[in-house]
């Protein structure tokens, strides 16, 4: 049989978000892949600059709809640098609470993601059955489920209140006993281990070589955590085991988000009996002072970073996010290697993509120096309504339709 | 021991068990006490200081005197990304979070909100007379 | 020829099958749903489906072969509903039988499978035809297991005919028993022929979008869908007849009790499989049928062949 392409995406029901992946095939084998990105550019960075800090922190939250208290943090952390403020010890330990909470919901989302991507939608009906707990208790601690808006410059905007930490402890007890039945099932069940193992499989060197991060490169044998490598927030105080594995492939991804969901757990539970006393916040001036600051911060998907520069004003002058999926998407084509079509979902859903959160302009200089122009907002708009209109969208008349269809 | 069907005797059981669906429209679903649902705004308590429209993300809120001490509050509730940055932000605690949220409508109009200012305390017009 | 007319589209026929094939489906589903803790679909789900389906513009690829893409539902629909004719349903007897209607249920089984992968092959469009060799390449593997499976009982029973076949395990209630591998066989192989987890390679929707029918929209899409589900139907009550002879000679009342039973036993199995099991790869399902599922069949074969020189001299 002769190699054809097949597309994976942009539209795909194993892809949650738009990104095109095209795959040449041999029969079921695949030959290579590639991929396109940026389906989902929102301008997220350019759009910070124009906003006070304040208003940035809840734009930022909202880069990724899983992760969004890691790149809340992470910005937050890299303002708080540059203004040196110092937040207190408790609202340090709500932010580790929040920050773990997420992960534990970020990793049971991925356990039925995955679940569904293998055909086992009864493994994902559970585990998000079970997330919900994990939700409700975030809606109830923050006072939302997903966007938890609980940081604020200087701090956190709310107290947890010692009811709500005894509750904590319980939901700790629920979710333990229902992660060690899912690794139960992960080390048991057969039909699971026969599409997990083997599949995707990365050497240890490609890995460090293509920069993966976080559970991706964990899974590979790479012991690299930034919760213990560059310890932030409250994560000095409290005692966690960083899980590596050697499998290399997506069993060993699997293994390592129930493992760390485990060390979650004992996390937790650890935070909420030393968090001390005392206030969550500190007066933060409006105006940042100049200069910078680079923020690290493990996300669930692996390690987020954040870059700030400030320039005396209420807004920023730039800011740079790298989302872990950017690091992480190097390696799919190299696991997609001599694997076959069936395994593309999981492969994928392996690293635990998060698209839209990864997509940002890159500007790149031409070094022989032939085209050097930048291009201003508003003639980058006149320029695209006036290359719609050549194709046939007016834009400017669809505004006005669509002004008249609102006052109907 | 690695096997098919781990999950039976699991699956078996919840059989038997209720279902964790919430059969959502016909039973409501509670909102814990801190939820970030719909602003509501006391007119009353607003000194029209104007702090929640700087530091709003969206520039949903629009607040506008309509008289001596008296100011209203336009919401655009399509905008609003429930952060209650706004609440956070009022001096006078004239804004607060309610669990309201179903806010869903048919018409776009309808999603915004306006809290017009209590009408004019009949003392206040006394020293005219 | 009133009476075969009432027979052929109303009772046993089409009607009744459609009905009874829409009912299955919303037990399956809700079967599936509660042992996943859910509530599961309402009991006109399916039927809604089916007209929502139905009230659907059709709409047919250009580069598709129109012929083929609006004949194979018909052919798949027509081929389950003709095999259900033959198989003794709540009596001993059949509706038609004939020496060797065995082979030709069992082929009539078959052709919804070929409809699959023509209308997947004639769709031309690249995740069809993926899905449409993997039909045949599954096809391949289960086959012959059922096969070996089903036939095992009827050289006990020394005899080609369905009918015939349920009065030799009538008189003698007993040898059942002795197929009890080729029921789990034949249950598995069932399994693979319905496409569901972890059998349902070919339409895989993580990974082919719809597999064979990806590009099947509105009536034509209903039409294959309820092949599908009088094909479990009628699956079902095979290996009711072949597998399960009880409470045949009681009279049509309990008789149709007993059927509905059996029917319903062999629907929650599939179910229960499907709930408990990933998706197979291909490659594993095809090891897995030749490497184990084959095996036992022809060890079935085997026994009976032995039993049926000891028991019918």
């Amino acid at each position: 049989m002769a190699n054809f392409k097949i597309p994976i995406g942009p539209q795909h029901p194993a892809l949650k978000e738009p990104e095109s992946f095209t795959i040449t095939l041999n029969g079921e084998t695949i030959i290579e892949m590639d991929m396109r990105l940026g389906y989902n550019h929102r301008g997220i960075e350019k759009a910070c600059e124009e906003r006070s800090y304040i208003q940035a922190m809840y734009l930022v939250e909202r880069v990724c709809g899983i992760c969004s208290h890691s790149h809340s943090t992470c910005f937050i952390q890299a303002v708080e640098e540059i203004a040196g403020l110092a937040i207190p010890a408790r609202a340090q330990y709500i932010r580790t609470i929040i920050a773990e909470l997420e992960r534990i919901h970020s990793h049971l989302l991925w356990l039925g993601v995955a679940g569904h991507e293998i055909g086992f939608d009864t493994l994902l009906m559970y585990s998000w059955r079970d997330r919900e707990v994990v939700m409700d208790t975030l809606a109830a601690l923050t006072g939302n489920r997903v966007n938890y808006g609980i940081n604020t410059i200087g701090g956190v905007r709310r107290d947890i209140s010692k009811e709500h930490l005894a509750g904590l402890l319980k939901t700790m007890d629920i979710l333990e006993e229902r992660t060690k039945y899912y690794i139960e099932v992960a080390s048991e069940e057969i039909t699971l281990i026969q599409r997990l193992s083997g599949v995707g499989f990365i050497s240890h060197e490609d890995t460090v070589m293509l920069g993966a991060v976080g559970p991706t490169a964990r899974a590979s044998g790479v012991d690299r955590d930034i919760r213990r490598d560059d310890p932030y927030l409250a994560y000095k105080d409290i005692e966690f085991q960083v899980i590596t594995d050697t499998h290399n492939d997506v069993y060993g991804r699997t293994l390592v988000r129930v493992g760390e969901l485990m060390q979650c757990y004992s996390m937790i539970r650890q935070l909420v009996a030393k968090i001390p006393e005392g206030p969550v916040t500190v007066k933060a001036p409006r105006k940042i002072p100049a200069g910078e600051a680079f923020s690290r911060y493990e996300a669930p998907r692996g390690e987020d970073v954040h870059y700030v520069k400030a320039n005396g004003t209420d807004k920023a002058e730039r800011v740079k996010i790298r989302a872990p999926t950017l690091a992480n998407l190097q390696s799919v084509a190299r696991m997609m290697e001599n694997n076959r079509l069936a395994d593309v979902p999981i492969i994928i859903a392996a690293i635990d993509p998060c698209f839209s959160c990864t997509d940002r302009m890159i500007r790149i200089n031409d070094t022989a120096g032939r085209r050097k122009e930048t291009i201003s907002w508003q003639a980058l708009r006149t320029h695209s309504l006036e290359w719609y209109r050549k194709q046939g969208v007016d834009f400017k008349d669809l505004n006005a339709k669509m002004r008249q269809r609102m006052k109907a | 021991m690695i096997k098919p069907g781990k999950m039976l005797r699991e699956v078996l059981t919840s059989f038997f068990q209720k279902p964790a669906t919430v059969l959502y429209p016909y039973v409501k679903v509670l909102m814990p006490d801190r939820f970030r649902g719909k602003i509501r705004f006391l007119a009353t308590l607003c000194i029209g200081c104007k702090l929640c429209m700087r530091d709003c993300p969206t520039n949903c809120i629009t607040i506008t005197k309509v008289g001596d001490k008296r100011f209203q509050a336009e919401f655009d509730l399509d905008q609003c990304i429930y952060c209650a940055q706004c609440v956070d932000s009022c001096p006078k605690k004239a804004l607060e979070s309610t669990a309201d949220y179903e806010l869903a409508q048919l018409q776009r109009n309808k999603l915004k909100m306006i809290y017009h200012a209590e009408p004019p305390p009949p003392q206040a017009a006394a020293p005219i007379e | 020829m009133a009476w075969s007319l009432f027979n052929l589209l109303i009772f046993p026929g089409f009607l009744f099958l459609f009905v009874f094939g829409l009912a299955m489906e919303f037990v399956d589903r809700k079967l599936y749903a509660r042992l996943q803790n859910r509530i599961g679909p309402p009991w006109f789900q399916p039927f809604a489906d089916f007209v929502k389906l139905a009230a659907k513009e059709d709409i047919i690829p250009e580069e598709a072969d129109s012929v083929m893409f609006r004949l194979m539902p018909a052919f798949a629909l027509a081929s389950v509903v003709t095999a259900f004719f033959y198989i003794p349903l709540w009596s001993t007897q059949s509706l038609f039988s004939f020496n060797g209607d065995l082979i030709v249920v069992i082929y009539l089984l078959t052709i919804p499978t070929l409809t699959f992968f023509l209308a997947g092959w004639h769709s031309t469009s690249l995740f069809s035809m993926i899905g449409a060799t993997r039909t045949l390449t599954q096809l391949f593997a289960y086959e012959v297991p059922l096969f070996m499976a089903i036939l095992a009982p009827a050289l006990l029973a020394g005899t080609w005919s369905l009918s015939e076949m349920t009065v030799f395990y009538d008189q003698h209630p007993a040898y059942a028993a002795f197929n009890i591998i080729g029921l789990i066989v034949s249950l598995i192989a069932l399994q693979g022929k319905l496409e569901r987890v972890p059998f349902d390679i070919p339409e895989a929707e993580t990974e082919i979008v719809g597999g064979t029918f990806t590009e099947y929209s509105g009536r034509f899409l209903a039409m294959f869908r309820i092949a599908i589900d009088i094909e479990a139907v009628v699956g079902a009550s095979l290996i009711a007849a072949v597998f399960l002879p009880f409470g045949l000679g009681l009279g049509a009342a309990w008789g149709f009790v007993f059927y509905l039973v059996k029917v319903l036993a062999v629907i929650a199995l599939l179910a229960l499989l499907r709930t408990v099991l990933a998706r197979l790869r291909i490659e594993q399902m095809v090891i897995f049928c030749w490497r184990i599922v084959a095996p036992a069949a022809l060890f079935q074969l085997l026994i009976n062949l032995i039993l049926s020189g000891v028991l019918r001299p």
